[in-house]
């Protein structure tokens, strides 16, 4: 305050008046501030500070009130079941191995083409009109909703737009040593519902990928340059090992996102009942036991966690309510595995930063 | 070291292998770049002939039922045998769940931001922030049983049943609007914390030398000038809250109804659609093409509100940097 008023030319000041003015008499009303407004300012404080943990209330409920209504129903049989009529008998294997190969064939589909697009935007269209269009592109394809992917899943390889409606097709594409029978048009399979998931994840992909990308100084790049590489042994050598921790940490949380998906594989028509795992494959050992299931899986009628879930919760015997919630919590732990893979990968990304 | 074992370079060579790879890779990155623009074109080339103009033989939705009926009709019958597809219904149930979530949503999410970008210290946010990631990573589905199973019989039926003498239907969308409200907090927290944290530290100085308080310095400055950024967040939490399906679907019920009760069943567009996929309609019958006509009334509205919402993002962007 003292510096302030030094630096006021003494000359320009009006000489203080003796009786207070109105301006004066707001100043100190401001310094003497009346109780009640106290307590509005403190009121107001803890309105923001109680919205703020309003969201961990409900999450504390709402993880009580699963683990209270499925606490008796998650046993080692409810993992290794099939759904069933009898509620103490339901279990959830057809939807996880269902869930395993629609997010597992999802992301195998995805990655590539998300890092690849990402590349494109990043490294070399950097400007004009074809990158407008693809950013403009993306932000409105990341708000539409996600059941009108499913629509389109279903439209695009469900039906095929209805091509093989009269003469569906059983294209037999030979291996050498076997053969795969691929339906056309691809019906309700796991195939189908692993190529919706993939064009949902996409947009999620394709940002996290440009973030990773865009922080990657310029001068590192130059320096490559320099050396005699061209523009693509640059990106290979140079510029994507560093991103890759980046990237890994968006696609996990796509990844996290497409597995708690349950609007668009209903339009797909993911089976509500189904005693079978895709390919026969109930566990890590039938692989070597029965190996040509590999390649029918993707083939195969499927059924996903959060599929199960819905019905369950929409059956309207009472038992059903635990079944659900044994398999919510199954579902949460998967999640969380993918979150916490998550932040341990953005928290190695932030420490291996050398510039 | 010398130069002469190195071959001679031409640097003027057009046409050698390194550069056919470079343009080659570069093709095909292109081509990864225009898959999202073919999943939009698919998307709108579905919705299209499936709703507006069919490919000749076949015919579309609204060639064979009128745009006027379909938009004032206020019954919404396609199962019956007297079929009635007036779309009302369903905007009601859909604007009465996404209102209650908005009602609940915004102003305890922008709340949230005002608290986390003004009042929290940084171990606060810091604390808070993943909680907040959980919260918006927790699947729609999950959300959809905590309504049906724990809102409806334990908070609604005990309050407005129990004590103010309403009839509450265990489908009914106020639970289904309080959990899409849960969904829709973190997109507003997040959003609008990063507008109010955009606001330049002198603005809120320049209050604080005026003599306000934090709560004037908060509500009555920092808030107004972030005031674009935060309608942005408000807008594309409704667009959310408009397309949220599987919570909807199982706590709204299936009941297209023309009404403002939030107690009573409701049924949404995004439930229909999830209901008409359910059942094994014929393609090509008309109860099947509605679904069509639903989805493209559903996602232009969804569009509008994100284009809408991006341009005042945009807008903002330009003041302060």
């Amino acid at each position: 305050m003292n510096a302030a008023s030094t630096n006021v030319p003494s000359a320009s000041v009006p000489p203080p008046s003796v009786r207070p003015t109105e301006s004066t008499q707001d100043v100190l009303h401001v310094r003497r501030r009346p109780a009640l407004s106290r307590w509005f300012e403190r009121g107001f404080e803890w309105t923001c500070a109680a919205s703020t943990w309003f969201g961990l209330g409900v999450l504390v409920v709402l993880l009580i009130g699963v683990l209270w209504q499925g606490a008796g129903w998650l046993t080692w049989s409810f993992l290794t079941n099939y759904d069933s009529r009898h509620p103490e008998n339901a279990g959830v294997i057809a939807g996880l191995w269902g869930s395993f190969w629609l997010v597992s064939l999802a992301t195998l589909l995805t990655v590539p083409i998300g890092v690849g697009a990402a590349i494109f935007l990043e490294e070399y269209q950097t400007k004009g009109w074809l990158r407008t269009l693809i950013e403009v592109n993306l932000s409105n394809l990341a708000g539409v909703p996600s059941i009108v992917y499913g629509i389109l899943g279903m439209a695009v390889f469900v039906k095929m737009f209805g091509v093989f409606q009269h003469d569906p097709q059983l294209l037999e594409l030979s291996l050498g040593f076997t053969s795969v029978e691929i339906p056309l048009p691809f019906g309700r399979t796991v195939l189908s519902g692993a190529m919706t998931l993939a064009l949902l994840m996409l947009p999620v992909v394709i940002v996290a990928s440009r973030e990773a990308l865009r922080a990657i100084p310029p001068s590192i790049r130059h320096a490559s340059y320099a050396l005699g590489a061209t523009h693509w042994q640059t990106i290979r050598h140079v510029v994507l090992p560093v991103a890759v921790p980046g990237i890994v940490t968006g696609v996990i949380l796509a990844v996290a996102r497409a597995a708690g998906e349950t609007a668009p594989l209903l339009m797909i028509g993911a089976a509500i009942f189904l005693a079978r795992t895709p390919g026969g494959i109930e566990s890590p050992a039938d692989v070597f036991r029965h190996p040509h299931g590999l390649l029918e899986a993707p083939f195969d009628h499927f059924t996903a966690l959060p599929i199960q879930i819905y019905n369950w919760v929409s059956r309207p015997e009472p038992e059903y309510r635990h079944v659900a919630a044994a398999a919510i919590l199954v579902l949460l732990a998967v999640l969380q595995v993918f979150n916490v893979t998550a932040s341990i990968a953005r928290a190695r990304s932030r420490s291996r930063a050398r510039w | 070291m010398s130069a002469n074992a190195l071959p001679p370079i031409d640097l003027k060579r057009r046409f050698s292998v390194m550069r056919v790879r470079e343009l080659t890779i570069r093709a095909l990155l292109l081509g990864c770049a225009l898959v999202s623009v073919l999943t939009t074109a698919g998307i709108i080339y579905v919705l299209v002939t499936e709703a507006l103009i069919a490919i000749p033989p076949e015919k579309a939705f609204f060639q064979e039922v009128s745009p006027v009926e379909f938009f004032t009709g206020t019954q919404w019958t396609p199962q019956y045998q007297d079929k009635h597809f007036g779309i009302l219904p369903l905007l009601a149930g859909t604007f009465l769940v996404a209102g209650i979530a908005a009602v609940i949503g915004l102003p305890i999410g922008l709340a949230g931001s005002i608290y986390l970008s003004e009042y929290a210290s940084r171990r606060t946010r810091n604390l808070i922030k993943p909680i907040l990631e959980i919260l918006a990573g927790i699947p729609t589905v999950v959300f959809g049983y905590f309504a049906l199973v724990f809102i409806t019989p334990y908070v609604l039926r005990p309050i407005f049943q129990g004590w103010l003498g309403f009839e509450v239907n265990i489908f009914n969308a106020a639970s289904a609007g309080f959990v899409v409200a849960i969904m829709i907090i973190p997109i507003v927290t997040s959003l609008s914390e990063e507008a109010l944290r955009s606001v330049p530290q002198a603005l809120r100085e320049a209050a604080y030398a005026l003599g306000s308080t934090k709560y004037q310095v908060s509500a009555k400055v920092v808030v107004p000038a972030a005031l674009s950024g935060i309608l942005a967040s408000f807008l594309l939490a409704i667009s959310r809250a408009v397309g949220e399906t599987m919570a909807v679907a199982i706590a709204a019920g299936q009941s297209p109804t023309m009404t403002l009760n939030p107690f009573q069943s409701v049924e949404t567009m995004t439930a229909f659609i999830v209901n008409v996929s359910f059942g094994d309609k014929p393609q090509g019958s008309l109860e099947w093409k509605s679904l069509f006509a639903v989805a493209i009334t559903l996602f232009v509205m969804t569009l509008a509100m994100n284009v809408i919402s991006q341009m005042i993002m945009r807008r903002f962007r330009e003041v302060y940097q």
